[in-house]
């Protein structure tokens, strides 16, 4: 498999959204314009190459390791946890708990709504 | 005299970014085999156990964390492409998409302001300091916008870093079994809230379960992060809790 166009396909569109979002002033990552655009181009295209499916494969299965590096960054904060722990520890607890089940119940519920308007049109 | 050659290759190395890149991966690559081995059991996710396990080697070498980034940086900087990269499976979701569009836009609006508000008012009912309720507000979506946005209304970006990871690591760990709980049983569903609240660390995990869960998990996290930088700072100050 020839790995380096899919990596610099990658690295372009994350390129040019870096640039776009340095001149347009944007307040969101380069990264997520650039992932934005590359699906644009792919729906345009009509189809993924076999070397960037095969790099995109690849990072995307090991997503959780790079963020490795951001989560050591934890010790650096180990003071101001140590003085806010428990309020810290369960504002995310809970809020990370409330936020995966509001936000599921309420999609099955648009998704059950969804499907009646859908119905209705046909 | 061993001892003089041994403490010579250690500085020789420490100043490197050699040794933290390759400790990172090498531990990283226990932590899943492990994970592999307990059948990707979520109390043993392998971000937590390589993150606890780096931690513990840095605290017993005394090296800084500045010392460590040096080498983790280039892991580090992956996390761009890897963004990019996940338009690859959400194009292969495309059909699913065009089919959900309307549930997913709901779901997210309403999904980014409660998981950020969430977090702000309940550490505001036990008393957290204002640094730490600004930190928190952003703790969603994925650590580059995250920062971005801690910066814009006041908190403080690297703690949100580390906030952002334990969001993650909270999501990858509980969520499956949340969503059984309460029987949704749609891997699109428990995908989009997964990645919604639980950006990358999240969709790392979804991908684990099914394809389809991670590509509407990488949606999510996406959409979220667009949406977070917008809806945020605004609705923090609606709400008078910045000014």
């Amino acid at each position: 498999m020839n790995i380096l166009s899919g990596i610099t396909i990658l690295l372009a569109y994350q390129l040019v959204g870096e640039v776009l979002v340095f001149f347009a002033d944007l307040s969101i990552p380069g990264p997520v314009v650039g992932l934005l655009l590359l699906l644009v181009t792919l729906i345009v295209k009509g189809g993924v190459g076999e070397s960037l499916e095969g790099v995109s494969k690849t990072l995307l299965t090991h997503l959780s390791l790079l963020f490795v590096p951001a989560g050591v960054g934890v010790m650096v904060h180990f003071q101001r946890i140590e003085a806010e722990w428990l309020s810290m520890g369960l504002a995310l607890l809970l809020s990370t708990l409330l936020s995966l089940a509001f936000t599921a119940l309420l999609l099955r519920l648009m998704v059950g709504f969804n499907a009646r308007r859908r119905q209705g049109d046909g | 005299m061993a001892e003089q050659e041994f403490f010579r290759l250690w500085v020789y190395l420490s100043t490197s970014p050699l040794l933290w890149l390759t400790v990172t991966l090498v531990v990283y690559q226990i932590a899943y085999v492990i994970s592999k081995a307990v059948n990707n059991h979520p109390l043993l996710n392998p971000v937590a156990v390589t993150v606890a396990a780096l931690i513990g080697l840095l605290e017993l070498t005394d090296t800084s964390f500045i010392d460590y980034f040096d080498g983790a940086q280039f892991i580090h900087f992956l996390l761009g492409p890897a963004t990019v990269a996940l338009a690859v499976p959400l194009y292969n979701q495309l059909s699913q998409l065009r089919r959900l569009w309307l549930p997913l836009a709901t779901g997210l609006i309403v999904g980014v302001a409660f998981a950020g508000l969430s977090a702000v008012g309940i550490a505001k009912l036990l008393g957290a300091s204002q640094a730490t309720l600004l930190s928190l507000a952003p703790k969603s979506v994925t650590a580059p916008i995250a920062m971005g946005v801690a910066e814009k209304i006041g908190g403080l970006p690297s703690l949100t870093a580390a906030l952002v990871v334990m969001t993650g690591i909270i999501g990858a760990v509980v969520g499956n079994k949340l969503f059984d709980l309460l029987r949704v049983r749609e891997d699109s569903i428990r995908g989009f809230a997964l990645g919604l609240t639980s950006h990358g660390i999240g969709t790392a995990r979804a991908f684990q379960l099914s394809e389809e869960m991670g590509a509407f998990s990488g949606l999510a996290m996406a959409l979220s992060a667009f949406t977070t930088a917008l809806l945020l700072p605004w609705l923090l100050a609606f709400l008078g809790i910045i000014n």
